[in-house]
């Protein structure tokens, strides 16, 4: 039976919830504190940022990562920068511009209440960092620099150069080694979850498995947060890091956590254009670049001239033409469909057709190349060294490519899932972005979950009490390792014919082909069908090396591909079931005489949340009904 | 598009092997990989040398892989010789086969050192890296303490060089090829980037004694300014930060913080 989902936001007005929602958390006295153990999985900017500061505060942290140190987790390599509604340009940004950007950027797919906080908390952030030694870039009076991102026109975006993510994570890091040291956290690198827990209907602890030794490992706490990031390797091509996976928050979804809005990814639109079949990951050119980038196609369907030699007034400047308001910083969902219709046209460049360019001629030409060298210096030498070609001088070729999830695990307010005692934080959970996000907001809802909401929220839990002791002694404990150990042993003894890449691959195509950029009926019934055929012929035929109790790079992506094997079809299940357009989300039967996504409110205006109900059974489709109070819902428009 | 034949003489070693007999039990395999096209990257042709192995009922080879595009710092390959390749200012993850010929024989071995011991194969453990930064490497500020961050102005030079030397990416290369087997570097790197910020600017000399005590008790070598490390490091990271570490460990130690502490008598 479909169920609604009660998000348990706080009444009142919208700009005093948090503040008195905190007021109303129950505290846990200092004293207190370390008797109650918390396992963090994750050390990305939403779990290292949760495990520092509840280590801050007192509290006994278990902190795990798949990485050989937390320094690595995917946050590192954010590029572009991370928002706030600081005004400090003084172009009028305010908290209620954010959360007005977040949700228009969103589509009117996100929760007004966690959206409102997120831009409230964003302040709070770059006070943080900037204490705790992130150098951002300044301008020459010792003042923070901004930039601009897509699909707003204020200048809300903080940096370091173009590694904004990597100076975050280390400033995170920096604060986990103090807890280190101090001994309120525990660090467990080249540790990977592999299953949640729960002993009487409460998160209790996890079962690891030791990345070196192969051995696997039972941890109980009094309350578990899963910060695990994205799942776009479900792609297989995307910008992820290769080791990004689905895996923790799949299997606490099989272990009864609802998963919501799986369908809605996010396809960038500037990355490096795929290769060749050998590739093993796309790399991302940040979203910055349309600060200064003019991304444009040849007029005439099939024009294979050298960029130089094709004149001014036979190139479409698309996203300029279409969106004059917001010209080539018009949101990510939008460009990157742009694109996509310019090249199904005919009108894409390169060999194979799947490129548009980003022009920076005219930015050289105002600013001075050395201005452009200061800005994007080191994403062109990465551009160079990958296409061996210079962007200073012949426009870049870009394609859209899988990068971020908007989906996730089901949270309410308190980021708590449909388990008691299992929190979500981050790119892993579902709740601020609705159907699409906009850029530099990722980095941002990271460290708001991290330092700011989760600490609060679960010293809540903590202290509203009700939960024994558990010990990995309990029955539970034994039961769910077993399970486990069977599955990579299972995984072992296939002994087929074909490697857990191949697989991988044609799940990627699958995905890429239907449950991409557009999606339609026939296409997500047929991805459904082989999607099953292929999670059936992956149980028969995958090939893993080596053993279990050893290090095993293989039997890790083993163990992950068995899951986005099965985390697919339920992206396509909801793409089906979401007969509507909105933000990444988009429908081929359903869009503006334009092109436009259009949406179905009065359908639709809801979440999506899954739940699972026994392998080979049909998981059933809840809803929470989203309302609207303190914003008009609008039809999108960037024109 | 040329296809390429390349030869692999690739360090194996297996599990739990320990550090000090890193040679002798370890052995150079020799590999063949057939097809390897010019844009592709060196990890890449190591996966399709992975993937030729499983089909053929072989190990595949171990290492370490994370965000493939030179930010992590998880890889780390001593290719051909050198750390992380060789060509400058870059990650092994970013070294493309177009850097190599048609039939060229490549030495691949882990980053070598002591306080590195060898995982599996090309797999170190780099987690001493950590433990220095557990030392010192942050700024002691409580969540809910900080002001407003532009209450304190930052020259935008310092706010640079802060920068500069908080690109590192920890990934070693820098001891990897020191002949003293010194993290000089890295730890340098670290002190800088702080030393730099007004905010780092309480815990300095602190930072330093706890933070180079450590390197020592972790068994790194001593800095010799061979500059190995400046021209392996795939950040640029400049070797003037050890210059600049040795200013502030003097003066953590002239300002009468505990030596103690950071010697580990
Ligand atoms: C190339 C790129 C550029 C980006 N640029 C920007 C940008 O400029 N601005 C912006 O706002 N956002 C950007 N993003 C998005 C943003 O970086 C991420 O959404 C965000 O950093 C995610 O943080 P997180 O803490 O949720 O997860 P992550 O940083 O991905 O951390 C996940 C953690 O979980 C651990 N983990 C995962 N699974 C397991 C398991 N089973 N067991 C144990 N540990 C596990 C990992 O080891 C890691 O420590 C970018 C993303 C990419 C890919
Ligand atoms: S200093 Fe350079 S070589 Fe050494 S760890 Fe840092 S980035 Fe790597
Ligand atoms: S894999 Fe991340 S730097 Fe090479």
């Amino acid at each position: 039976m479909s169920r609604i989902l009660d998000a348990k936001i706080p009444s009142g007005p919208l700009a005093d919830k948090w503040d008195r929602h905190e007021m109303e958390c129950p505290l846990v006295a200092p004293a207190n504190r370390r008797k109650f153990t918390v396992i963090v999985v994750g050390t990305g900017l939403a779990g290292g940022g949760a495990a520092a500061t509840l280590g801050e505060l007192g509290y006994n942290v278990l902190n795990f990562c798949v990485q050989d140190t937390p320094r690595r987790a995917h946050s590192v390599a954010a590029q572009g920068g991370i928002n706030a509604s600081k005004n400090y340009q003084n172009d009028g940004d305010s908290v209620e511009r954010l959360f007005y950007d977040t949700v228009k950027g969103g589509d009117y797919r996100s929760r007004e209440a966690n959206v409102y906080r997120l831009s409230q908390l964003s302040m709070g952030i770059i006070d943080q960092c900037v204490a705790m030694g992130v150098p951002f870039a300044r301008e020459y009076g010792g003042t923070l620099a901004n930039r601009s991102f897509g699909g707003v026109q204020v200048s809300r975006t903080f940096y370091a150069r173009g590694q904004t993510g990597q100076q975050l994570l280390l400033g995170v890091y920096s604060a986990l080694s103090r807890q280190v040291a101090a001994g309120t956290v525990k660090m467990f690198p080249r540790h990977e979850m592999l299953d949640l827990v729960v002993v009487d209907g409460r998160a209790r602890g996890i079962v690891c498995r030791d990345l070196v030794t192969g051995e696997m490992k039972r941890y109980a706490a009094d309350a578990v947060v899963l910060a695990t990031g994205g799942y776009s390797p479900v792609f297989y091509l995307s910008t992820n890091a290769v080791n990004c996976s689905a895996t923790s928050i799949w299997r606490a979804y099989k272990r009864g956590a609802l998963f919501a809005n799986p369908c809605y990814t996010q396809i960038h639109p500037t990355a490096i254009p795929q290769l060749g079949d050998y590739q093993s990951k796309l790399t991302l050119m940040s979203e910055s670049l349309r600060n200064d980038g003019r991304m444009w196609v040849p007029k005439a369907p099939g024009d294979k001239r050298r960029p130089a030699d094709i004149p001014e007034a036979e190139r479409d400047y698309f996203l300029e033409r279409r969106y004059p308001a917001f010209g080539n910083l018009v949101p990510r969902d939008i460009a990157a469909r742009a694109s996509k219709v310019e090249c199904d046209a005919g009108k894409g460049v390169g060999n194979t057709g799947f490129a548009v360019y980003l022009d920076f001629a005219d930015a050289i030409k105002r600013l001075g190349r050395d201005v452009v060298a200061d800005r994007y210096g080191n994403l062109f030498t990465m551009y160079e060294e990958i296409i061996a070609d210079d962007p200073y001088h012949t426009p870049m070729m870009i394609y859209p490519a899988p990068h971020y999830t908007m989906g996730g695990l089901w949270v309410d307010y308190n980021l708590e899932s449909t388990i008691p005692g299992l929190f979500v934080a981050g790119e892993a959970n579902f709740s601020d972005h609705g159907a699409n996000r906009l850029g530099a907001s990722a980095l941002m809802q990271g460290c708001a979950d991290g330092y700011f909401v989760v600490p609060r929220v679960v010293a809540g839990y903590l202290a509203r009490g009700g939960h024994g002791k558990v010990t990995t002694d309990h029955e539970a404990f034994g039961a769910v390792e077993d399970e486990v150990r069977r599955r990579y042993d299972a995984l072992l003894a296939v002994k087929g014919s074909r490697t857990v890449r191949d697989f991988h691959w044609d799940l990627g195509r699958v995905m890429w082909d239907k449950v991409g950029m557009a999606r339609d009926r026939t296409g997500l019934e047929q991805a459904i069908t082989q999607i099953r055929e292929l999670r059936e012929a992956y149980w028969h035929d995958v090939k893993v090396p080596g053993e279990a109790a050893d290090f095993n790079k293989q039997l890790e992506m083993a163990g992950r591909v068995a899951d986005f094997l099965e985390l697919g079809e339920l992206m396509a299940m909801d793409a089906l079931a979401r007969e509507e357009s909105c933000g990444g989300h988009f429908r081929a039967e359903h869009h503006t005489p334009e092109g436009e996504a259009r949406r179905d409110d009065e359908n639709f205006m809801h979440v999506a949340a899954w739940e699972h109900k026994g392998d080979g059974q049909a998981p059933v489709r809840h809803v929470e009904p989203l309302v609207y109070e303190n914003i008009e819902v609008k039809t999108r428009s960037y024109k | 598009m040329s296809e390429m034949t390349i030869h692999l003489k690739i360090w194996r070693q297996a599990r739990g092997e320990t550090k000090d007999s890193q040679k002798s039990q370890g052995r150079f395999v020799d590999y063949t990989v057939e097809k390897v096209l010019p844009e592709m990257s060196f990890l890449e042709t190591l996966d399709l040398l992975n993937e030729k192995l499983t089909r053929q009922g072989q190990q595949p080879v171990e290492f370490d892989s994370d965000c493939r595009e030179g930010i992590c710092g998880t890889c780390g390959l001593v290719i051909k010789g050198t750390a992380h390749g060789p060509n400058p200012k870059t990650t092994t993850c970013e070294v493309r086969m177009r850097h190599f010929r048609d039939g060229e024989t490549i030495t691949v071995e882990p980053f070598r050192a002591g306080p590195f011991p060898i995982l599996k194969d090309l797999v170190v453990d780099r987690t001493a890296f950590d433990r220095i930064q557990q030392q010192g490497g942050f700024v002691t500020a409580n969540v809910g303490s900080a002001p407003d961050s532009n209450a304190v102005p930052i020259p935008k030079l310092d706010a640079d060089k802060a920068m500069d030397a908080a690109s590192c990416i920890g990934c070693g290369a820098c001891v990897a090829a020191c002949p003293n087997a010194s993290a000089s570097l890295f730890v340098g790197a670290k002190i800088s980037q702080l030393s730099y910020l007004p905010q780092g600017g309480p815990e300095r000399g602190r930072r330093a004694l706890l933070m180079i005590g450590q390197m020592d008790r972790e068994g790194f070598g001593d800095c010799s300014n061979h500059g190995e490390c400046e021209a392996v490091c795939p950040k640029e990271i400049s070797i003037e930060n050890i210059a600049r570490m040795r200013r502030e460990f003097f003066k953590g130690a002239l300002g009468g913080h505990d030596r103690k502490a950071a010697t580990g008598d």
